[in-house]
């Protein structure tokens, strides 16, 4: 099983939310100003999708195996 | 792999960038900054190099070595490049409008010659940064602001073109599908003499909203469904293909490229 | 060493631009330059060069720019209406910065016109056929062993200043045949690009100016080099900003129109300080020469300028040479495009009378004499 660690930019996040609606595990929400919110990260399974797919560089997965 | 090492490749103190929120330029960016990292590739040796328009600005993000010419003319100036640097691995990075319209010549002779290319078209089916007109690859009867009530002429297929003009590789694919992009680009790079990747990208901003196909996610979730596998789509009857595309790897093969022309009776 | 040999125009250019040191040609076919497309292809792979024939012309000078940025003296050869599809790159190179040499022999126009017939009448086409304000070079020789020296300086000059250069032929000069002293590159003086040589890390391509011209890479060195047609700031990354415009565009006409002195002044023949003063250029200063000599020889006083820098134009050395002529013939085998720029240099129109022929023949000594002995009566 995986770790991961996810982190959002919010100087790059244009809140184009594709992190959000295409994330197998659903990981994320959107918060009040429209970024999104880590808010499952118990659920990712460091598949990088959201990182690949972001297109502003705003987002960061950090995978780690877990002993 | 470290995860940062694709990073090198990107100006990151540049961003963020121009771009339109969910446009599909900066997730190719990245696609082809991975790729390179994953090959070693000496930023000293590689060029971007991008023709005019929205994707023409990827080459502002990056920090290898960075070509911007003039409208549909990238290809004939790379080629120049290529033959006198071999030693260069060159990606050219254009769009739809740019490689089909106005630089269809250079670049049916560009896969002729089999120069040693990497050319990534980034369709976005219309141009973006005039505000949304209709290129040759925009399909048949779409809305754009050059085509109100539907865009009269047929599109073509850029791929199969690049395969009967010659080139050594040619691949298929949409910005959904960014594992597949990034390994294709990978394979692509690994290649000597003309490939072509062409990548489908919404345009969120422009085509998405004239042809009401949605937001971003729409857009994407039309990619999903709409471009299939080419083996797939091949085991279709006509009628069921007309509602779809193919995506997928058309062409691999090994004919020798340009510079080895060249230099063949050189002995 | 030195050699005599009996060459055309267009084989002189070409030999010259080999010695000096060109190893990458483009182009496609076009009359009457095509004789240096044909050379180019025999002579290219014999030197361990590249000969290229593109689809067009806007590629060949596509081509050309890039082989200049991978480092090696390139060049093309064109003609009008090929001229007119180089354009958009020949702009290119200007804004970008990038050496390079056309040679465009001048063909009867505007647009097909007659292919295979003379005339001067690129003048302006050359300079001001790209948008944006920015400066060029251009040289016209006059005869073959000048095509042969004002090419190795044409590539000297694209090298030194960074800009494209182009050399003014024409359909005649092209296929004249003369015989020429071909100084080989050891007897040359040819320039070298300036590269960079300070750190690699945080190099700015457009950022170390030496006589206003940037100190730039070339792509697969390992100083990173961006290039674009867009204003840039000085590391090549693109900018619309006002002041960095204002500031790159100004600098590309100071690079050149304050270094004017580099450039082949004019040749003044005759008698100074001359009532009569001829003022032509390429092949028809050939003919203005013989009738200025022949006026003399009968006790006539005039005197003749032979423009070799055409563009900038050498607005200095013109009035310096010309301002006590009480007339001055422009003999040029177009409406008068030389001419204007006399205008714009001061010179009172009335003063000034022109020698033209529009008939796609070239200017003969006679027709000049007549002028001549018009203006003396």
């Amino acid at each position: 099983m995986k770790k991961a660690n996810v982190a959002i930019n919010k100087d790059l996040c244009k809140k184009c939310a594709i992190c959000v609606h295409f994330c197998p595990k659903e990981v994320f929400t959107i918060d009040q100003d429209g970024y999104p919110l880590i808010s499952r990260l118990d659920k990712c399974t460091g598949c990088r999708l959201c990182f690949l797919r972001c297109p502003d560089f705003a987002l960061e997965v950090e995978t780690e195996l877990d002993d | 792999m470290p995860s940062d090492d694709y990073k090198q490749y990107v100006a990151m103190d540049r961003l963020p960038s121009i771009w339109c929120p969910g446009c599909g330029n900066g997730v190719a960016l990245k696609a082809l900054a991975l790729a390179f990292a994953e090959l070693e590739m000496p930023p000293d040796k590689t060029l971007l190099a991008n023709g005019i328009g929205c994707s023409g600005r990827v080459g502002d993000y990056v920090r290898c070595h960075r070509f911007h010419g003039t409208h549909g003319r990238t290809l004939a100036f790379v080629t120049g490049i290529k033959l006198v640097r071999p030693e260069i691995k060159a990606v050219c990075l254009l769009g739809d409008g740019d490689c089909s319209a106005i630089g269809m010549s250079h670049f049916v002779h560009s896969a002729r010659r089999n120069v040693d290319i990497v050319t990534i078209v980034i369709n976005n089916y219309n141009y973006g940064m005039t505000g949304g007109q209709f290129s040759p690859l925009s399909p048949y009867n779409v809305i754009t602001s050059t085509s109100r009530s539907g865009k009269a002429e047929p599109d073509i297929d850029i791929c199969k073109l690049a395969d009967l003009a010659g080139a050594n590789y040619v691949f298929r694919t949409t910005i959904y599908h960014v594992v597949e992009m990034k390994n294709y680009i990978k394979e692509a790079l690994g290649k000597k003499g003309f490939s072509l990747v062409e990548i489908v990208s919404p345009c969120p901003t422009y085509y998405a909203r004239y042809n009401k196909i949605g937001n971003i996610i729409k857009q994407l979730e039309w990619l999903k469904d709409k471009f299939i596998p080419i083996e797939e789509y091949n085991q279709m009857k006509d009628a069921e293909k007309e509602n779809f595309f193919w995506r997928g790897r058309l062409t691999n093969r090994d004919l020798p490229d340009l510079y080895q022309h060249t230099r063949r009776s050189r002995g | 060493m030195t050699i005599k040999k009996l060459l055309t125009g267009n084989d002189a250019c070409t030999y010259a631009a080999i010695n000096a040191g060109a190893r990458f040609f483009a182009g496609y076919p076009i009359t009457p330059a095509t004789e240096i497309v044909e050379l180019c292809s025999e002579l290219m792979p014999v030197y361990n060069g590249n000969f290229i024939q593109m689809e067009d012309e806007i590629a060949s000078i596509a081509a050309v720019i890039g082989a200049s940025l991978g480092g090696a003296k390139a060049f093309t050869a064109t003609s009008g209406p090929g001229l007119a599809l180089m354009s958009e790159n020949i702009g290119f190179a200007a804004m970008a910065e990038v050496p390079c040499v056309i040679i465009n022999v001048q063909r009867y126009g505007p647009s097909t016109g007659i292919a295979t017939k003379f005339s001067q009448s690129d003048v302006m086409a050359v300079r001001w056929g790209s948008p944006g304000d920015h400066s060029l070079i251009v040289l016209a020789p006059s005869s073959v062993q000048d095509s042969y020296d004002l090419t190795v300086e044409a590539f000297n000059l694209s090298e030194r200043f960074r800009t494209p250069v182009i050399l003014l032929s024409d359909a005649a000069l092209a296929h004249v045949r003369e015989k020429v002293e071909i100084r080989e590159p050891g007897e040359l003086n040819l320039y070298q690009r300036e590269k960079p040589s300070g750190p690699v890390n945080g190099y700015l391509p457009y950022g170390t100016l030496h006589n206003n011209v940037p100190v730039m890479s070339n792509f697969g060195d390992e100083h990173i080099l961006r290039v674009t047609g867009l204003v840039h700031q000085e590391s090549g990354y693109s900018s619309d900003n006002s002041q960095i415009a204002e500031e790159l565009v100004q600098r590309l006409a100071r690079k050149i129109d304050n270094y004017q002195e580099e450039l082949p002044a004019p040749f003044f023949y005759g008698r100074q300080a001359a009532d009569l003063i001829v003022v032509s250029f390429g092949i028809s200063a050939r003919a203005s020469l013989e009738a200025v000599n022949t006026v003399n020889s009968e006790g006539f006083k005039a005197g003749m300028l032979e423009l070799r820098t055409i563009w900038p134009f050498p607005r200095k050395k013109v009035k310096e040479l010309c301002s006590g002529a009480k007339k001055i013939l422009v003999v040029e085998a177009n409406h008068g495009q030389v001419r204007e720029q006399l205008i714009s240099c001061g010179f009172p129109p009335e003063k000034l009378r022109g020698v033209n022929k529009q008939n796609a023949e070239v200017i003969t000594p006679s027709e000049v004499l007549l002028a001549l002995k018009e203006e003396n009566s």
